[in-house]
């Protein structure tokens, strides 16, 4: 693992892979599905070495254009991004293999164009995000992968996609404009975007650019938060995401984690608590709006009149807990948020697929929450999603509930506790409720005249993507401790920002190997080490 | 009146009228707000490297190599790509709107009027 160029790889890799599949997606389908599949598979393996060398602590830094670090674009790697470039690949790797299941009417990645393509793109977006440390380069990610799910979320059209699309992109599109303000704002107080050096700089200004510096940080907030899913900022999602393919929608679920992974970076880096005028930008606001977020999505979740809009707002609960966890703010709610990362994201990505199985066997009722035929799968069908429904209601024994006991324990010591110990707990038995129901509307009340309408059979690749992502719960469940620890490593990383920014702005240019003043010739001009 | 002044209102006039053709949920007016609202952007990016006129931006040995004496090229830089992005981002958008017209035969963002309005019961 002496290779330097380890870091980049998780960008380059899907970059490469998509273009290869451009080409080829139309005349070769199935090369371009298995290249596609062993693309997102080595995605995966270079995210688990990656954790493994990150795992000992250390941040590790990239520059890209081998530019010491304030004056050109620099990579960053610790444990959050080992943690959640990880996740992103079990997720994409369950997400891709379901797509390409099925007979040639029934692949879900042959109802449009460039599937896979896209589907690489954003998981370059995806690892970008996670490992950029600099602020324009991070918008230049969102980009990415926003504009890869705008495709994505189209994929295989219809009115209704095209109808969430349209709120969708417009959203996102008011969204960066936002970022790009904020990002400016920021640039044009400190004069830099590397987030190290924002880091310090921010830190040191002087107060007459305290209010300009503030608004561009909470305006971040916001950006982050639409990105997150946070009340109000929320409204677009179930639609979206309901409408999505379901293997699309399985790896949306890890795009509202990028949110959630920006405001954690952010605001413990910079806008942090030695962020000097703007120190603990954040705090007063994300603990009500988190706690809002969750309640309102428990009713939405108890309204929802067909289970994949359910889904949808059990991801914008979890996206509320998260924002609420990291907004508490000392070490241990952060800790328990990125725990109970893992395991919502997971039981998010389950749920949508194994909705898309529900609908596939009860022909026009789909996935409806009303009585009606079901086909031959009934009985495992019915026994994962109770499995996914434990993980998702935080019961025992699954990671669920130990994540959301870490977050109750950890928010003892803060002042919102009562507040977060009644709200989390009531919203997580409507959550319940509402599981609970729609689970013995769909397979506890068959429709009498058995004659199942037009069911399409579960493939053996589907059971394959399904039952991957279960392993990886129950992984998450039996590895609760290693994982606690890695977490709660991570978080204390987190708030040693020192580390980061030492690591960041100490990183040195690698020496060309011909010196460049052969290239150019030599000119008088000043030296650099 | 100063320069700094003048652009600072055409920008909250550029902003304001975006955001308000952004909330009229007319497809048309969405873009169009939508394209105010980033040419805003773009101004305010490259206003971050405040107002100067006459300042080279390349270093070419000739003047002492502090800000003082050149502009800073990073906002150009920047937005060079928010343009790119913009850009591209409106073609987007228009294509989808093309086709939602096409497939909904309306132009509300909903791709139906609200249930209850005049223009509902026109439709009908």
């Amino acid at each position: 693992m002496s290779w330097p160029h380890w870091i980049i790889v998780p960008v380059v890799l899907p970059l490469l892979a998509g273009a290869a599949l451009l080409l080829i997606e139309r005349g070769r389908p199935a090369l371009a599905a298995r290249l596609s599949l062993l693309a997102t598979a080595a995605q995966l393996l270079v995210a688990i070495s990656l954790a493994a060398l990150a795992a000992d602590g250390s941040v590790r830094a990239y520059l890209v254009g081998n530019w010491s670090a304030p004056f050109g674009i620099a990579l960053a790697l610790d444990r959050l991004s080992a943690l959640l470039l990880v996740l992103t690949g079990v997720i994409a790797l369950a997400a891709v293999a379901y797509a390409v299941a099925g007979d040639t009417n029934s692949r879900l990645d042959r109802r449009g164009p460039h599937f896979h393509a896209l589907f690489q793109f954003q998981l370059m977006g995806l690892a970008g995000a996670f490992l950029t440390a600099d602020l324009f380069n991070l918008f230049v990610f969102f980009e990415v992968l926003l504009i890869a799910s705008y495709g994505l979320l189209l994929h295989a059209a219809g009115v209704a996609r095209l109808r969430a699309a349209i709120h969708y992109v417009s959203f996102n599109l008011a969204g960066s404009a936002l970022f790009l303000i904020a990002a400016s704002a920021l640039y044009g107080i400190t004069g830099t975007l590397n987030m190290a050096d924002l880091a310090q700089r921010v830190a040191q200004l002087p107060p007459e650019s305290a209010q300009l510096a503030r608004s561009a940080g909470l305006l971040l907030l916001v950006v982050f938060c639409v990105k997150a899913a946070l009340l109000p900022l929320y409204f677009w999602l179930p639609s979206t995401y309901g409408a999505a393919t379901a293997p699309v929608a399985a790896l949306f679920a890890i795009m509202t984690k990028v949110g959630v992974y920006a405001v954690a970076r952010m605001y413990t880096l910079v806008f942090g608590a030695d962020g000097g005028v703007a120190a603990n930008l954040a705090q007063p606001w994300l603990p009500v709006l988190g706690l809002g977020t969750i309640a309102l999505a428990a009713v939405g979740a108890l309204a929802a009149r067909d289970l994949r809009g359910m889904i949808g707002y059990l991801v914008i609960a979890s996206a509320g807990t998260l924002l609420l966890a990291l907004g508490l703010g000392s070490r241990d709610t952060v800790a328990a948020a990125l725990f109970y990362l893992v395991n919502s994201t997971l039981v998010i990505a389950v749920l949508y697929l194994l909705a898309d199985r529900i609908g596939a066997q009860r022909g026009e009722h789909g996935d409806a929450l009303a009585p009606g035929p079901f086909g031959a799968e009934r009985s495992w069908l019915g026994t994962a999603y109770f499995v996914a429904a434990v993980a998702v209601g935080g019961l025992p024994p699954l990671a669920g509930f130990l994540g959301k006991s870490l977050l109750l324990a950890a928010a003892l010591d803060t002042s919102y506790a009562a507040w977060v110990w009644t709200i989390v707990l009531t919203s997580g038995l409507a959550i319940i409720i509402s599981m609970v129901r729609a689970g013995s509307r769909i397979f506890w009340k068959p429709f009498e005249p058995a004659a199942p309408a037009a069911a399409i059979a579960t493939s053996s690749i589907h059971v394959l993507a399904l039952g991957w992502l279960f392993a990886a719960l129950l992984l998450n469940t039996a590895a609760a401790g290693p994982l606690a620890r890695f977490t709660g490593a991570a978080a204390q990383q987190l708030f040693e920002r020192r580390a980061y920014i030492d690591a960041v702005l100490g990183a040195r240019p690698v020496p060309p190997a011909v010196p460049i003043r052969a290239i150019v010739g030599d000119k008088p001009g000043k030296d650099k080490p | 009146m100063s320069i700094e002044l003048l652009l600072s209102i055409g920008l909250g006039v550029l902003a304001a009228s975006g955001v308000w053709l952004l909330l009229r949920a007319r497809v048309f007016d969405l873009i169009v707000g939508l394209t105010l609202l980033s040419y805003a952007v773009n101004v305010f990016i490259f206003l971050t490297g405040r107002v100067r006129v006459g300042a080279p931006p390349i270093v070419d040995g000739k003047l002492a190599p502090t800000l003082a004496s050149y502009a800073d090229p990073l906002p150009q830089a920047l937005v060079l790509t928010a343009i790119v992005i913009s850009f591209a981002m409106t073609a987007l958008i228009l294509v989808i709107a093309l086709r939602a017209n096409a497939e909904t035969g309306s132009d509300h963002v909903d791709g139906a009027e609200p249930a209850g309005t005049e223009a509902a019961e026109r439709g009908r």
